[in-house]
Formats: structure tokens, sequence, C-alpha cells
């Protein structure tokens, strides 16, 4: 389904509450950036996965990568002062075949930097050398790890794949990610298997730990827990399955006035792989770019009117603010 | 043919229970939390003991509430429908218990 019908079919007013009309009534509309702390970057669509829940729509068959033009304007505004943090994500960024420079140039930075990584990827032959490389540089791992479970982990993502997320944090953890004392951060990443919310963010770690420790003796440092944005594969699933007008009830229902301030949207700028700047990853796929006024390409970066630019919101935006409200950090209010 | 005197979307409604009484409604609500947060038993114990209290009471509210609940912490299907078998098994147990009365009774009754 194509960005337009994805939004057209969010946002039929007779069947969906309105999120611009939430924000209204708690008068935060418009909402706006209050900075540029977090420098998201997508580099490509590539995935050697076809998860069933990805936004993304990402897949081996896709061609999106970043050309090295942009990759290096994304390091020169890394080096602005004010961004702290640069997120590297896809797709399988390691699929770029530029990742390697992207990191060694990032690291120039000295600043905090994270690669989502799909975990299963690292087990593929030409692959198993960057945890050492991330090693070397810092870098941050957030892996994605549905579930606890090989059952539904390999429901959302294929057969086979959570025996092999274990294999590569078992890696991790024989270099020192994910270990106490090491400082080396290997963040596992929840999304629910299905139609519903996840629940409380430290409730699951406790459960995943347990469960990892137990049953694979596998260590990470901390559990974030996402809600399932409906757009892309994941809303495909939602019509498919009947569930979309009760799971846009649920988070519009569990809509929650304190998350709104915190969302990450307020200090990220995310980049495409073409250069296009948008509010956030689920922006970007529905090619909703930067609000009018504000430049939408890395090519015209002007920190100072995209630090307080009016974020673009719709219906989807309900899954960052319901309940304790999530963002690529997790949970807002744990 | 009338309307269903359950409709899923009462469900939503729980929460404007204290139209009539707020502060009652108040009081049942922070009982409520606290009752089924997490304390010495795990949120996710509590959820499992309220989803077969559910079942056991037929309450299709909170049976879709507690699913949801159970799904969203990562209770697996199988932990649920075990739960579930223990609220049956008590069900028939407490059913059987009760025949002692019917047999107190017989035995005062027959010659």
């Amino acid at each position: 389904m194509d960005p337009r019908q994805q939004l057209a079919m969010l946002e039929i007013p007779s069947r969906r509450e309105s999120f611009v009309e939430r924000l209204k009534a708690i008068e935060i509309f418009p909402l706006c950036a209050t900075g540029i702390e977090i420098l998201q970057l997508n580099i490509t669509r590539r995935c050697n996965l076809t998860c069933r829940h990805c936004h993304v729509e990402a897949s081996p068959d896709r061609q999106e990568m970043m050309s090295e033009e942009v990759l290096a304007e994304c390091v020169r505004i890394a080096h602005i002062p004010e961004i702290n943090t640069i997120d590297v994500t896809g797709g399988a960024p390691e699929l770029h075949p530029q990742l390697p420079w992207l990191l060694r140039e990032l690291a120039t930075t000295k600043k905090r930097i994270i690669v989502r990584s799909n975990l299963a990827i690292l087990t593929e032959g030409v692959c198993q050398p960057f945890p050492q490389m991330y090693r070397e540089l810092g870098v941050e791992i957030v892996g994605s790890l549905p579930d606890y479970t090989s059952e539904r982990t390999d429901r959302q993502r294929g057969s086979g794949t959570f025996t092999r997320c274990i294999t590569a944090i078992r890696q991790l953890n024989k270099i020192g990610y994910g270990l106490e004392g090491t400082g080396l951060i290997l963040n596992l990443m929840h999304n629910p298997s299905g139609a519903f919310m996840p629940g409380n963010q430290s409730s699951l770690e406790h459960e995943y730990k347990r469960q990892l420790r137990e049953r694979f003796g596998v260590e990470f440092n901390g559990l974030f827990v996402l809600t399932n944005c409906p757009i892309g594969r994941y809303l495909d699933y939602l019509i498919s399955s009947d569930n979309l007008d009760d799971y846009m009830a649920v988070l519009a229902s569990a809509f929650n006035p304190a998350a709104v301030s915190n969302v990450m949207c307020r200090n990220t700028l995310s980049i495409g792989w073409d250069g296009r700047l948008y509010d956030c990853d689920f922006n970007q796929m529905l090619d909703l770019v930067v609000n009018d006024g504000s430049p939408t390409h890395i090519g015209q970066f002007d920190l100072k009117r995209l630090s307080h630019r009016e974020i673009t919101v719709r219906n989807h935006c309900f899954a960052c603010c319901a309940g304790a409200g999530c963002s690529c950090q997790g949970a807002l209010d744990t | 043919m009338s309307e269903p005197y359950y409709k899923p979307e009462d469900l939503a409604d729980f929460a404007n229970i204290g139209e009539h009484s707020p502060e009652l409604a108040a009081s049942f609500f922070d009982y409520y939390g606290k009752a089924t947060g997490a304390g010495k038993l795990t949120e996710r114990e509590k959820a499992l003991i309220a989803l077969t209290v559910a079942t056991v009471r037929h309450c299709p509210y909170c049976i879709d509430a507690y699913t949801n609940k159970c799904l969203s912490l990562g209770v697996g299907n199988d932990e649920m429908m075990e739960a579930v078998h223990v609220g049956a098994a008590m069900v028939a147990g407490d059913t059987l218990a009760h025949a002692t009365q019917i047999r107190k009774i017989i035995r005062k009754k027959e010659m």
C-alpha cells in the first residue's frame, strides 16, 4: 500500500479518532520541536529479513541506499555541538557497504553512536566482523528481539530467526557487550507479536532477563519496548486480520497527554536514504517530510529553523503517545 | 434482533463508572491499581490470577482486558490455559465439595 493510501486508511473520519483533535483538546497543537539532539540516519531499506511488523517494509529486494554525498553531509552535521546522539538504522545498516566508513567518521565526533541491528544478520558470513568493529568504535547496539520465545519471534520475523539472534547475542556477550562493567551497551528492542499494546517495560525487561539467562545463558543491558506503529506491513497485518479498528481504538483510549511532551520527534531529526528530512522514521515511511517552511533536504540543513519546526502529526502518532508512550529509546515513562 | 447486553466497546466505558459517584469510583480505582500492580507478586503473575478469575466469573470485559494484558506482558498461550485450568479445577472442586451438603441431607432424611 502506498503512503497516501496508508494515511487515508488511518484517517477515515467516521471510524477514527483524530490525533490532531486530541492535541488541540490538551492545548499542545501545533506540536513543536524543542531542538535537535538526536540525528537518526536511515541509511538503507535493504534487509536480510522480511518481518511482518516492519514499518519500513524492508526486504532483501529493496534498493534504497544512502549515497556517499548524503553520508558525508550526515557526518558534517553530526559534528554540530547541539547533537549528542547519532542513531543509525535501516533496513539492516550492516547491508550498506559504507557502514564501516560512516561509523569511523562518526566516531571522531566522540558522541553517542547507536546502530540498530536485527542481530540475525551478525551471524551471516560477511557481517561477522561487525561486532568487533562496533566494539572498537564504542558503538551502542540496539538489537531487535520481539520476544524471548522462538515461537513468537519467528512468527513475526521468519523461521529460524530467533536461534540466529541468540547466537549473535552470545557472540556479542563473548566480546563484552551486554555485560555489566564493560561499558559496551547491548539493549534489546521488544515489540508485540500481534494486535495488542506492549506491557510495562520494566516487567517485560525482568522477564526477558530471566528467560534469556536461564534458557540460553545470554545477557543484555536494557529492554526498549516499542508499540507497533500502524503503518507499513503492520498495517497490512491489522487490515487482513480485521484488527485495525480495534487496534486504533485501543491506542486512542490509551492516549497519554504526559507522553506527548516527551515524544521522540521533539528532539530528533530523521534523515532518509535520499537525504530528505523527517520528524521520525514513521513519518519517513509515510513520505511526510518536515513541515512546509523548514528545509526538507540535508543539503539545506538549517539548525535554527529545524530546531523549532512544527512537527507533522497524523493518526499513526497515537502509537507513540499510548500508555507509557514509546520511542526508539523505549518507553517514555516507566 | 435486539442489541446484545455485552458490547466490546463498553469495555472502554469502564473508566467512566464514576459518573454518578466519583468519590467511590476514585477509591475503587486507587484500590484496583494497587491490588493489580506489581507487589511481592509480579504484574505478570497478577495478570494470570486476574485472567483466571475473569474466566471463572464469566466476565467478557475482564477476559478481553486480561487476555490482552497477558499477551502484552509476554505470557505464553500455554501459561494462560494452564492458569484457566486451575480455575476450572477449583470450580469443579468446590462444586463437588458442596456435594457434602447433599450427602449430609441424604444421611439425615433417608431411613
